[in-house]
């Protein structure tokens, strides 16, 4: 295992299309829930536990080797918003792009040939974790990171805030994250030998909402 | 190319030049350039001028609106599904240069609802001077500047105008009302770019958007060779 590949894959710069999707903090901000850097640790604290946890879960089964569609099954299940379910698939097939030039192989193409439109991006994040030779607990990370790194960069902008409260935002965050992890990867675990009701089905109600709001505004700046 | 399509299904990489299916794919020109140039004015003219002869498509990259987009489907330049709008996340030349991903969808998926396609035009949000296209997006790019924006602006240089395939001098009949020296910023231009083309240009003018569609047609003829 290399433990650099991992850097690789969670680099902001990764070109997965996440720079035009705001995790939610585009709707948040224009209701007045994030006007500064406590409101956006509050918002990355909430969504690391809920959306964050279900996303570095099916990260982790990923990683291990569960089945990709039941997999995908298990993260539409978890996903009330269609707005939401779109922007994911989205995200996976061009991660998926992003994954099979840096690391090809036959596993990954073969996702492709099955999700012609795209997988779930977590499910895809924890194959690509997989074909870079990395295991669960690093899928799980990337997931986790990037479920708070999203809004954090995208407050940023939508807000001018200043970058480095910003950054310090996700540095405070950074232990519970740690834990999050674990509990992701466990759950993987146990999926892996239970069954995927196993993997954790936390749900942000106005994450979900907000995002069918968003997704009908004439003027954004953010795809989600 | 590099990967054997037969064995490994879609093409991981969009700069590959050949459909799934081993036929060369359509050939993909930029459109880059600052606000208000005239892109759109521009992918609107040459639809017009080339959608007789050709099957083509537009990709627009908005910067907070569909407002491109919207504004070429009620001009019907071409019909609604030739048309697909990316979504840019408040910087267009990330979409355009260091992230393509959203761009290369949306092209392999105009390919694949309305193709075979010839030419699709991706039309940058208006940018900054150093806006330009990833040669994994797009095999040609074209900038678009205009002489209210200063007549100074091919002086300055930057990418776009140094290194664009080619250089679009737009709205010249503002010239006079303006202050531009037309002369001068053709001078400018070809000190800045050596052998590339410059094409000075009036949407309002009798030959339009002719002189471009002809070294679009060029562009084309080479591609399919």
């Amino acid at each position: 295992m290399t433990h650099a590949a991992l850097l690789v894959l969670a680099d902001g710069r990764f070109p997965a299309g996440g720079h035009a999707h705001s995790g939610g903090a585009e709707a948040a901000v224009k209701a007045g829930r994030i006007s500064c850097a406590a409101d956006l640790e509050d918002f990355c604290r909430g969504r690391l536990h809920t959306a964050g946890l279900v996303a570095g879960a099916l990260a982790a089964a990923a990683a291990l080797g569960l089945d990709p569609r039941e997999l995908d099954a298990a993260a539409d299940a978890r996903t009330p918003s269609p707005a939401l379910r779109l922007a994911a698939r989205r995200l996976g097939r061009q991660l998926l792009r992003a994954a099979r030039a840096s690391w090809p192989c036959p596993e990954l193409d073969g996702i492709a040939r099955s999700f012609p439109k795209g997988a779930h991006q977590p499910v895809v994040l924890g194959l690509a974790a997989r074909a870079a030779g990395l295991g669960p607990a690093e899928a799980a990370y990337c997931a986790l990171y990037e479920s708070v790194s999203g809004p954090a960069t995208a407050t940023v902008r939508l807000l001018s805030l200043d970058p480095f409260d910003a950054t310090g935002v996700l540095a405070r965050l950074a232990p519970e994250l740690d834990a999050v992890a674990r509990t992701a990867v466990d759950a993987a675990g146990r999926a892996a030998a239970e069954g995927l009701q196993a993997l954790p089905a936390a749900s942000g109600p106005l994450l979900e909402i907000m995002a069918e709001a968003h997704a009908s505004w004439p003027a954004r700046l953010f795809a989600s | 190319m590099h990967l054997d399509h037969s064995h490994h299904g879609p093409a991981a990489v969009s700069a590959d030049a050949h459909r799934p299916d081993g036929t060369r794919r359509a050939l993909r020109i930029g459109l880059g350039g600052p606000v208000g140039s005239g892109k759109t004015a521009t992918v609107a003219a040459l639809c017009r001028q080339l959608r007789d002869e050709l099957s083509l498509a537009v990709v627009t990259n908005d910067i907070y609106t569909r407002e491109d987009a919207e504004f070429l489907l009620r001009e019907a330049v071409l019909p609604p599904e030739r048309i697909t709008a990316v979504e840019t996340g408040a910087c267009p030349h990330t979409a355009i240069r260091d992230d393509i991903s959203a761009n290369l969808e949306a092209v392999e998926d105009l390919e694949e609802t309305v193709g075979p396609l010839d030419l699709i035009l991706v039309e940058s949000g208006g940018d900054n001077l150093t806006a330009t296209f990833s040669k994994g997006l797009v095999d040609a790019q074209i900038f678009v500047i205009d002489v209210a924006g200063g007549d100074d602006i091919p002086r300055k240089g930057g990418p776009g105008v140094t290194t664009a395939d080619l250089l679009i001098v737009n709205k010249t009949d503002l010239a006079p009302y303006v202050g531009s020296d037309l002369a001068r910023m053709a001078a400018d231009a070809k000190a800045q770019r050596a052998e590339l083309p410059v094409i000075l240009q009036s949407l309002r003018g009798d030959s339009g958007v002719t002189e471009v569609a002809a070294w679009v047609r060029e562009r084309l003829t080479a591609w399919t060779s």
